[in-house]
């Protein structure tokens, strides 16, 4: 029962986060929505039991990636942006076939997917166990994602570096 | 106790935000911030899953999601930079090299 409240609540912060992401009109504040959608997902992963995902969602996800996006916000002096008027097509057809998936979606899953019931801190991911199978099953894709990795931020490096000709244009 | 179809139910709402937010946002970086939204929601099924099967796999995968969306960020954002740099804007309706 305890697990049924606590997954409601904290079901309830991250929709009301996701649907402020997209109602908010400054970058700034979908981005801090964006932060208590991750935390309330990591949450959500303690109640199942995944205490390593757990922790790495709040350091990695809500905590470098965001900082990052909201460095770049502040960078670039993002203002409000402006509205378009979206196609007419979009709003007849694209709505009610929206809501019309989205209810029959639902409608299977939570009626006729049979799946079971999971009790709180169902499976137990705990660092050690987590490591091992990085270490040992997984190795080689743990030694590919760290060659990604590399690749990224000599790509970011590369991608963000002023270009050659406007160097000397500025310096004074 | 709580059905698995409710955390598949709640992943596939936060997957829809972050489709129509990738369809009706016009700021570049909110688009951006929209595709890490979905990235959250399918995470959310593969621990889900995980619990259900006993699988600890599916914990690993998502922390290998997870290293990919970080990468992913890390390269957009440059991108982002690289287009203000040149176009002076961040509305996704004025970056329009490439239309015919």
């Amino acid at each position: 029962m305890l697990h049924l409240v606590l997954f409601s609540i904290f079901a309830v912060i991250c929709v009301a986060g996701a649907v402020n992401l997209l109602v908010q009109r400054h970058p700034i504040n979908s981005a801090l929505s964006l932060v208590v959608v991750m935390g309330s997902l990591a949450a959500e992963y303690l109640l199942l039991g995944a205490e390593f995902v757990a922790a790495v969602q709040v350091i990695v996800y809500a905590g470098a990636v965001m900082v990052l996006f909201v460095f770049v916000i502040m960078l670039l002096n993002a203002g409000e942006e402006e509205r378009t008027r979206g196609s007419r097509v979009a709003l007849l057809l694209g709505i009610p076939g929206m809501i019309i998936g989205s209810v029959l979606m639902a409608w299977v899953l939570l009626e006729h997917s049979g799946t079971p019931s999971v009790e709180a801190g169902a499976l137990p991911g705990p660092p050690k166990t987590i490591g091992w199978l990085l270490f040992h099953d997984y190795l080689l894709p743990f030694e590919v994602t760290s060659v990604l990795v590399l690749i990224a931020i000599m790509g970011a490096v590369v991608l963000a570096a002023r270009p050659e000709s406007a160097k000397g244009t500025r310096e004074v | 106790m709580v059905p698995l179809s409710y955390y598949l139910v709640l992943g596939g709402i936060l997957f829809a935000c972050g489709v129509t937010g990738f369809l009706i946002k016009r700021n570049i970086i909110t688009i951006f911030m929209s595709i890490e939204l979905m990235l959250n929601g399918v995470n959310l099924s593969f621990v889900a899953f995980a619990a259900q099967w006993k699988a600890l796999s599916g914990q690993v995968f998502v922390f290998f999601v997870m290293v990919v969306a970080a990468a992913e960020a890390a390269v957009g954002l440059a991108i982002i930079i690289a287009v203000y740099r040149t176009r002076e804007t961040l509305n996704v309706d004025q970056v329009n090299l490439l239309k015919l």
